[in-house]
């Protein structure tokens, strides 16, 4: 088949297609990961029991803010990606700013503390479980991300990735925020963070096997 | 060069719509801009420009839905090309690969060449290899220039299956060209 007779099979009928398809595909991938985490959660951990009291104190408020903020940056980063000829811009950075702002606010608290409590502070009692339960309520938000991708053009596959990684990741935090008893912003500036980082990496990793096209 | 992005843009929006003149007329001014662009990369491997310039066209037909209509034309096919040629060269194990780095844009529109030379790979031959449902729908459809109801009466299948045959076999095409 020469060109020719290639570009007159690609211009025959039906030709119209439906514009506004990335905002809803996103849409459903959050629905779908929200839901996936929530359901994950409420199974396997519960929400934490004093949920309505801590939902009064700023802290609680600050504590999803941050994975909210990387929820948001990572929509627009993901956004930017699936579509060729884009540029990634500021997104790029981006992420840089909350995690700063919680690192910030991390060593500030550390530096108020009395010495003896500056550990208590940074492991909480759930250091060694947090990252591995944000990855695995990330999974739905994961699995959701690159099929978002998967059905658009990314010319940037490790990129690509890593910004449906941090998708899932931030959004599996957020859902996290419900059940996690730990308070302090040293703790979610590390141990957060790291789950985060988790779903980012593994999405850079297996971006450019997965979402060539 | 603006001229060309304007002209693109206008055939492009007009494509989405529904207008398949204007569609026709679009991949034509494209394929003149990928032999150019592409065989300008592809110096030393000139009989792969064709198969290179219909892997390209069948790619942006195939991924027509992530054009926005806010922004450049020239970037978008720009990108596509770029990462079909790269896709292309790791395909080949590219030793020869990219010395000659492929970032500006405004080069894209350059230069035309709109005379096709012979595709080593016929995608008439890769047609073969699809199944009924995705091989007849763009048999019939899209070479025949059949109708759709037309089609699907004469196969046996739903309109929305044929529509549907139609956009996974071309999806089915590409995914053939790069094994």
């Amino acid at each position: 088949m020469d060109t020719r007779k290639l570009i007159d099979v690609l211009a025959s009928e039906p030709v119209p297609v439906a514009a506004g398809g990335l905002r809803r595909r996103f849409f459903i991938a959050l629905v779908v990961g929200g839901a996936g985490a929530f359901a994950l959660m409420l199974a396997y951990l519960g929400l934490r029991p004093d949920l309505a009291v801590v939902a009064r104190t700023p802290m609680f408020w600050v504590k999803l803010g941050f994975p909210l903020a990387l929820l948001a940056i990572a929509l627009v980063g993901a956004g930017r990606l699936a579509r060729p000829g884009v540029p990634l811009g500021r997104a790029a950075v981006a992420p840089l700013v909350p995690i700063g702002l919680i690192w910030i606010l991390g060593v500030v608290v550390l530096f108020y503390l009395a010495p003896g409590e500056r550990l208590a502070a940074l492991f909480g009692a759930t250091w060694k479980v947090c990252p591995f339960n944000i990855t695995v309520l990330s999974l739905p938000a994961f699995a959701a991300a690159l099929w978002v991708m998967k059905g658009m053009a990314p010319t940037r596959p490790v990129a690509a990735g890593a910004f449906s990684g941090l998708l899932a990741g931030a959004l599996g935090a957020t859902v996290y925020c419900l059940h996690c008893p730990e308070m302090a912003p040293p703790f979610i500036g590390t141990w957060y963070l790291l789950g985060i980082l988790i779903p980012a990496a593994a999405g850079a990793a297996l971006g450019p096997r997965l979402l060539r096209w | 060069m603006a001229v060309q992005e304007d002209r693109l843009k206008d055939l492009l929006v007009r494509a989405l719509d529904g207008d398949g003149s204007a569609y026709h007329a679009f991949l034509d001014a494209l394929s003149g801009l990928l032999r150019a662009f592409l065989g300008r990369r592809l110096t030393r491997l000139p009989d792969d420009v064709e198969d290179l310039v219909q892997e390209t066209l069948l790619a942006v037909h195939n991924q027509r839905h992530t054009y926005d209509a806010a922004l450049p034309v020239t970037a978008w096919v720009h990108a596509i090309a770029r990462y079909k040629l790269i896709d292309f060269l790791r395909r080949r194990a590219g030793h020869e690969a990219l010395n000659d780095p492929i970032e500006d844009d405004d080069e894209f529109l350059a230069a035309s060449d709109d005379e096709p030379r012979d595709a080593r790979r016929d995608l008439a031959t890769l047609l073969q290899q699809l199944p009924d449902r995705h091989r007849l729908p763009i048999v019939y459809v899209k070479i025949e220039g059949r109708s759709v109801a037309e089609t699907a009466k004469a196969i046996g299948m739903s309109e929305s299956a044929v529509k549907v045959g139609i956009h996974r076999g071309l999806k089915a095409l590409a995914a053939l060209i790069r094994k």
